[in-house]
């Protein structure tokens, strides 16, 4: 086993174990630190499967946008009193069976399909730099999806600053 | 190298994780970390095969997951404080004026 | 002048018709002077026209003189099976039969009526509610020459009700007078009783002939399907009997005739002396086919007749009240015209009606006339000496109770004698023993009523005058209007005999032989021609007893007047016998109307009928039975009508439960069925593509 595929069983695990603690703490204050143990580690296993923009774009976005929102919106919500209540709802039986059920399921197809899932022996060396092909494509093949998810995105920070202003 | 049904496992795993959180808590926020974290799992299942296929299409798509769940969080989120502002809660079971 | 007077036949009913219909609209509206020349007029119309018939009649041959004209149908033709078998034809029409009968009964009934009518312009100038007076009177003109004109027994009867109704509304026409409005009523009831056996008699013919009009009946007589006492005959007879004692005031029901002299005095002398109580006589006269063909009927017939003739007179010598006295006297002459239709004297009968309503009218509106001058008085004890006071009046007077009398040559002679002859003579088979007895009854009434007139006449007129002072100032003769027609019928009472004057004396006794063919007889009578030396010898006698019982009137009331009070101390029992109408009227109330068992049981058991039965169970059960059927619809309409359309709603909710179950606004119970959703549709693949290969 090369260091190279260690990392990937560490990291897996960690992410794994955060992601449990996740939604397992009562402080969501908890919960988002996790969370961002969480995200960082899909960052690296992004960078063991030598997706460096990825990793960067995860790190950045993710953790150093999304992460510092979700902690800025906690702090807003008085979560006192939500701290003391209980925690799970009325469904979590039903819900953690079904889900476990998925699981299997999800389970059941990627053994049945592993032999499908291996890794093609001749792509195992080309490797190029991701930024400048990511780009190209983003800039040729998929402009259009491009333009529109800036579309959304300033819809979605207009809607977000209408929602959250004082009246 | 590592199969890539390994990476497709942890994904699965974690997809299931966050399932189970966002069908099991309480907390709004925690409901919204775990929709978070399914997108992550999806975007692992998307760079692996991007490896396995040797194309950048995968990354593409995931860049574009990454970009709409940062839109959905930030619009979730106000409408969240807009919510806790008239009924100063954020249980999710607590919000069923939508009922019947 | 129209080309026949026979076709305007149904103008003499309508003109009368005419008057009484504008009294009830404009009447109250229209002066005194109006109304007595309208109602007048019409009667007056009616009885020029009735002339012109007369003439027309006349013009044609003897054995053809019928003439019928149809107005309107007003039962439309039904085939009948008659009880014998026969198939007739039934149909009811509004028809005038015009033949010698329904002629000579239209001359007297109009032409009285008139001069009553005008009579009544100066008898009621004074009192309230001229206009209706009038109108009832041109009403009742109206009704009675339907009866008298009707072809059939139907229409016959319209008109016989119809005076029933305006003999009562006339009765009580002071209606605020608690003995008037019983007297009206009295008269309607007992007459009701009548009527009963007069419909009982219609009914009989329709089911015996399947016709009731009168030439229908005569036909089927003709053809001789009927014997001589054949009980259906019998019975038809005598039910229309019974209906005749009620309008006639025949014994039973004559008991309300003295009371309807709470009418005014025309009333009395119009309906109550020469018109509606003629109507019985009239009618078995114009039924005499058939009673020819029942003996049995005929005898009783003529023992009521006769019976109450003798009966009234009693009553009469007794009497204080000069109307009363008319009354029963009335009463006895109607006995008399029954006593010659029983003996099969019809024409005799139809005689003495016609001039009965000469001299009674002249009498009632001479009393009228008295009662008038001395301000409402009727009690005879009360007046006297007012001969030279009320010159017209008395002579009048005395011409009418003459004639009543039967003194020669006035017109009550002949007709009275006529009918002595004819029960004396006639053999209509029912025994020599019977009718001797009927003429002798006969012949004794004849002496009373020459009496009991001549009493009144005496004690009104003559002697001494026991008029109070204050009324005695105020004594004067009527006026024109009043003493004209008392004159005129004068003249009628002294010449109206003279167009029956028998054979016997020299006459052709036209008036028998103008009614020959009505009264032709289907079967031989066997009517005994005897000789006329005989008929001149009762006539001789019975002039001689009206003479005796002048004379004793005169000894008994001018000469000794204390005899009378000397007899009533002498014999108490019987002048309180007599004095209380044999106490008749007590007997019947209270039999009829207090007597336990018909009275007020009968009156109770009826009035509880009406209220259990027809208001109970009728009415107010209609009522519930309206009521259940409505709950039963409102049942319906809430469960079934309702309940359809509630059920489709319920339809709805029903069939959205699922779906409104799942709605909880939970988002995370939403995600859950998603989650759910997922792994079944994966579960599908499952088993599709691992299981299976």
């Amino acid at each position: 086993m090369t260091f190279y595929e260690v990392t990937f069983y560490v990291l897996a695990l960690v992410a794994l174990l955060s992601a449990i603690l996740v939604i397992t703490c009562r402080n969501p204050v908890h919960s988002a630190i996790f969370l961002v143990l969480t995200l960082l580690s899909v960052a690296l296993i992004f960078l063991q499967l030598q997706a460096e923009f990825m990793a960067a774009v995860q790190i950045i976005v993710y953790i150093g946008g999304i992460m510092v929102l979700f902690l800025f919106v906690i702090m807003l919500v008085n979560l006192d009193v939500a701290v003391r209540q209980a925690p799970y709802n009325r469904q979590r039986w039903i819900a953690g069976f079904a889900a476990l059920v998925l699981l299997a399921e999800f389970a059941l197809f990627i053994y049945r399909g592993r032999d499908w899932a291996k890794l093609p022996p001749a792509a195992a060396e080309a490797v190029q730099p991701n930024t400048e092909l990511i780009g190209r494509a983003l800039f040729q093949s998929y402009i259009l999806p491009f333009e529109v998810a800036s579309l959304l995105l300033l819809v979605a920070m207009v809607g977000a600053v209408l929602m959250a202003k004082q009246r | 190298m590592v199969p890539t049904w390994h990476y497709l496992a942890l994904a699965a795993a974690l997809f299931t994780v966050g399932v189970i959180g966002v069908l099991t808590r309480r907390n709004i926020i925690i409901i919204f970390m775990s929709l978070e974290l399914i997108l992550n799992a999806v975007n692992i299942n998307l760079i692996a095969f991007a490896r396995h296929w040797g194309s950048v299409d995968g990354h593409i798509f995931a860049i574009f997951i990454i970009t709409v769940a940062a839109a959905e969080a930030a619009v979730g989120l106000g409408i969240l404080i807009a919510f806790f502002r008239n009924r100063d809660t954020v249980n999710a079971d607590e919000i069923d004026l939508l009922k019947w | 002048m129209p080309a026949s007077f026979l076709d305007a036949v149904w103008l003499v009913p309508a003109l009368p018709l005419l008057g009484a219909f504008l009294m009830l609209l404009i009447g109250s509206r229209l002066s005194n002077k109006i109304i007595s020349w309208l109602c007048c007029g019409t009667i007056f119309g009616s009885f020029l026209i009735a002339l012109g018939i007369f003439r027309d009649l006349l013009g044609l041959p003897a054995t053809d003189r019928i003439y019928e004209k149809i107005i309107f149908t007003w039962f439309p033709a039904i085939p009948y099976i008659t009880d014998g078998g026969n198939a007739a034809n039934f149909q009811i029409e509004w028809g005038y039969l015009v033949d010698p009968l329904s002629s000579v009964m239209i001359l007297v009934v109009t032409g009285v009526g008139f001069l009553i009518h005008v009579y009544s312009i100066g008898y009621m100038a004074h009192e309230g509610g001229y206009y209706r007076y009038f109108g009832y009177l041109n009403l009742f003109m109206f009704m009675m020459l339907t009866l008298v004109l009707s072809n059939n027994l139907l229409t016959m009867f319209v008109g016989w009700e119809g005076v029933g109704l305006c003999s009562y509304l006339l009765i009580g026409f002071w209606f605020l007078k608690k003995s008037a409005s019983d007297a009206g009523k009295k008269a309607f009831i007992v007459n009701r009783v009548g009527d009963a056996g007069f419909l009982l008699g219609i009914f009989l013919t329709i089911t015996t002939f399947g016709t009731l009009s009168f030439t229908g009946i005569n036909a089927a007589l003709a053809s001789d399907t009927f014997a001589m006492g054949a009980p259906a005959i019998t019975a038809i007879t005598m039910f229309l009997f019974i209906g005749a004692t009620g309008k006639s005031a025949q014994i039973p029901l004559y008991v309300w005739l003295p009371d309807a002299m709470e009418g005014p005095t025309p009333v009395s002398a119009l309906i109550h002396a020469a018109t509606m109580v003629t109507a019985g006589v009239y009618m078995v006269a114009r039924m005499n086919g058939l009673y020819q063909l029942a003996p049995t009927t005929m005898a009783v017939v003529a023992a009521v007749g006769a019976l109450t003739a003798l009966f009234a007179a009693s009553m009469a010598l007794v009497q204080n009240d000069i109307k009363k006295i008319l009354a029963y006297s009335t009463i006895s002459q109607l006995g008399y015209m029954f006593l010659a239709c029983g003996m099969g004297a019809f024409a005799a009968g139809i005689f003495h009606v016609s001039t009965h309503a000469y001299f009674k009218a002249l009498l009632f509106l001479g009393s009228g006339a008295v009662i008038h001058a001395l301000s409402g008085e009727q009690d005879i004890r009360k007046m006297g000496g007012l001969w030279s006071k009320l010159p017209v009046t008395g002579k009048t007077f005395v011409i009418g109770a003459l004639a009543i009398a039967g003194i020669f040559p006035l017109a009550g002679f002949f007709s009275k004698d006529e009918v002595l002859w004819r029960t004396f003579a006639n053999d209509v088979g029912h025994g020599d023993l019977f009718t001797k007895i009927l003429w002798g009854v006969a012949m004794f009434t004849a002496l009373l009523t020459a009496f009991y007139m001549f009493r009144l006449v005496f004690v009104t007129f003559f002697g001494v005058s026991r008029v109070p002072r204050e009324t005695a100032h105020h004594v004067h003769e009527a006026p024109r209007s009043m003493t004209v027609p008392l004159m005129i019928l004068a003249v009628l009472s002294v010449v109206g005999g003279w167009v029956g004057i028998p054979a016997a004396l020299g006459g052709g006794n036209r008036f028998e032989h103008f009614l020959a063919p009505v009264f032709a007889s289907h079967v031989e009578l066997g009517a005994a021609e005897h000789a006329h030396s005989l008929e001149i010898g009762l006539m001789v006698f019975s002039v001689g007893v009206a003479v005796f019982a002048i004379w004793l009137a005169y000894y008994f009331y001018i000469r000794h007047t204390e005899i009378p009070e000397q007899i009533v101390y002498r014999l108490p029992g019987v002048h309180r016998l007599l004095y209380n109408k044999y106490y008749v009227d007590e007997i019947y109330d209270a039999v009829f109307v207090e007597g336990p068992v018909l009275g007020k049981g009968l009156a109770t058991a009826l009035g509880r009928f009406d209220l259990k039965v027809i208001d109970e169970t009728g009415v107010d059960g209609t009522a519930w039975l309206t009521r259940s059927i409505s709950r039963l619809s409102i049942w319906w309409d809430t469960w079934i009508v309702d309940g359809a359309v509630n059920s489709l709603g319920w339809l709805v909710w029903a069939l959205n439960w699922p779906a409104r179950v799942l709605q909880t606004g939970m988002v995370q119970r939403y995600a859950l069925w998603m989650a759910t959703g997922i792994v079944l549709f994966l579960l599908y693949y499952v088993q599709r593509y691992i299981l299976g290969s």
